[in-house]
């Protein structure tokens, strides 16, 4: 064989190894959409059936029991408004630090980032009842600004780093013809951050939307997100595989479709705008 | 820009934290030093550290710890090693590459607590899971994944996860890599691993610390994929910390002993952001 007949050869085994492992780490998802279509007898069928008349009646039995659309709501409600606040917070912020930087700003962003590690359960009690005594248990609201505090240091930080590759000489410019400071964040830097900007923003939505802890204690029938929608059918379903798959079917389908439509978008954010 | 208005934009984010920081943080401290338990409400009054000596001393505290790191560590390692070969796999163009890249993505868009449930009941159950299924197809028999191996499980089940995040990334930025280098290294006889320690590894040096130190973060407080697989058990198996406060503040109904272990959790977070995150954070940052 010719060197270039083993490249091409190495090269077909790649492409087999690339396809095997996606579909193995697609799988379980395929798996759990294929079961939601089944019937429970057929769900734990020994051998697992792959070929089988499919059936809605999960689904049906879902929007019998629950309210999707309204737990849809509050999901993108919450994870909307979480990230909105968080940018608002964040991007005046971020533009101060990477424009006008000090010995501290990097101490400081560290910190930020540390208060992202201190594990929720730690100070659970405490805002619950804070939020208890504000009567914001159960709203949209106590979620909102929540999402917004736990993700504003990873915002604080992607922002940061997309900023500070605008180069200086732009704004020096726009200030030596007396442009406000208002003026030169709207009309100078988020333009130019646009691309930074959207994909932390969709980070964030991502995160907030798969939010779990928050949600299940702090909201139950009124805010409740589909996150804790699907904790609700975990315990009493856990048997019931087909039910579970469908709910946890519709639970995943949009931020998947979302994370899907967006993943160009999503890296560059995670890359702080290093991958162009 | 002056001083002052550097200051006043900087000021909304840094106030916002402090006090989601030191408000909760406060109460916790104080009720981690009185006697505070739902279930005996008459116990009140100031008890010093004993709180703490109990939490520390707890015979569920060091397997706690060593089970945080082991998470941490392994899953680290797991989807970084894993996630650059496969990302150097598909970096390359090939038929159906998109569907590809799709599908490797997806599990990182899963909510953790559906992860968690996919994988214990229709991958892991020791009758009806796949695990099994394929267990008894070769003839062996099969293993309750979750009982036998909980921790090694849970590790699975969040590499799952976090792997997909990792290929995202790496991904994107082999795309950045110049070409030309690579096809003058080959002319030059560099062999694969030659161009990938010379080239693609210092190329990544960037985006590997970010997805350390992403992953870092959520990887300390990991909780749902626990509490909805093994429950921490069996005993104290695949406990980790955050599980340990989790169980004393609410299966234990006891608000004080809890509260001494989210005041540790968060000094121990903070030790870890000194060391590990200041290492990579600086590397970041320059």
């Amino acid at each position: 064989m010719t060197d270039k007949q083993i490249l091409e050869w190495k090269n077909r085994f790649a492409v087999i190894g690339a396809w095997l492992v996606a579909i193995l780490f697609f799988f379980p998802i395929f798996w759990m959409v294929l079961t939601s279509f089944k019937t429970e007898l057929q769900a734990i069928a020994i051998p697992p059936l792959l070929v089988f008349e499919p059936t809605l009646d999960n689904y049906t039995l879902i929007q019998e029991r629950t309210d999707y659309t309204q737990y849809a709501w509050s999901s993108v409600v919450t994870s909307l408004g979480g990230t909105a606040l968080a940018m608002l917070i964040a991007i005046p912020s971020a533009y101060a630090m990477a424009f006008s930087p000090t010995r501290r700003t990097k101490d400081i962003l560290l910190w930020m980032l540390s208060t992202k590690m201190l594990p929720a359960v730690g100070v659970l009690l405490p805002i619950y009842l804070l939020s208890q005594k504000l009567g914001l248990l159960d709203t949209k609201i106590v979620l909102v600004v929540i999402y917004a505090l736990i993700n504003l240091p990873i915002i604080m930080m992607i922002l940061f780093n997309y900023f500070r590759e605008i180069p200086k000489e732009i704004l020096e410019a726009s200030r030596m013809d007396g442009t406000s400071t208002w003026n030169e964040i709207t009309q100078i830097v988020m333009p130019l951050a646009w691309g930074g900007i959207a994909s932390t923003a969709l980070l964030s939505v991502v995160l907030c939307w798969n939010e779990a802890f928050w949600a299940i204690n702090l909201t139950s029938s009124e805010a409740g997100t589909l996150a804790a929608l699907v904790a609700s059918f975990s315990s009493p379903e856990g048997l019931f595989w087909s039910k579970l798959s469908a709910v946890a079917t519709l639970a995943c389908a949009p931020i998947v479709v979302f994370g899907w439509l967006c993943q160009k978008q999503l890296v560059q954010g995670l890359t702080f705008g290093a991958v162009k | 820009m002056n001083r002052t208005l550097v200051r006043l934009l900087q000021a909304p984010s840094i106030i916002v934290l402090l006090m989601w920081m030191i408000v909760p943080l406060s109460m916790t401290i104080y009720f981690s030093l009185i006697r505070y338990n739902l279930l005996y409400p008459e116990r009140t009054g100031f008890v010093g550290l004993s709180n703490y000596e109990f939490f520390v001393t707890d015979a569920a505290f060091p397997p706690a710890v060593w089970n945080t790191l082991i998470l941490v560590g392994s899953v680290l390692c797991i989807s970084v090693v894993l996630g650059l070969a496969i990302a150097i796999l598909i970096d390359r163009p090939f038929l159906g590459r998109g569907i590809v890249r799709v599908m490797l993505i997806s599990p990182f868009f899963i909510m953790p607590t559906v992860n968690a449930l996919v994988w214990k009941n229709m991958m892991m159950n020791p009758i009806y899971g796949l695990f099994a299924v394929v267990a008894h197809t070769i003839g062996a028999e099969p293993i309750d994944w979750l009982t036998v191996y909980p921790l090694l499980s849970v590790i699975i089940i969040v590499s799952w996860q976090w792997t997909p995040f990792a290929i995202l990334i790496f991904m994107t930025s082999l795309q950045s890599q110049d070409q030309e280098q690579k096809e003058a290294a080959t002319l030059d006889g560099a062999g694969f691993w030659a161009q990938f320690w010379n080239l693609t590894l210092p190329h990544l040096a960037r985006p590997i610390a970010i997805v350390l130190m992403i992953q870092m973060i959520f990887h300390l407080s990991i909780f749902a994929e626990i509490f909805v697989t093994t429950s921490g058990g069996p005993g104290t198996a695949s406990t980790n910390i955050a599980y340990l406060i989790y169980a004393q503040a609410l299966l234990q109904f006891d608000v004080g002993v809890a509260s001494a272990g989210g005041v540790f959790a968060v000094i121990l977070a903070n030790i870890v952001a000194i060391f590990l995150i200041r290492a990579v954070g600086k590397n970041l940052m320059v």
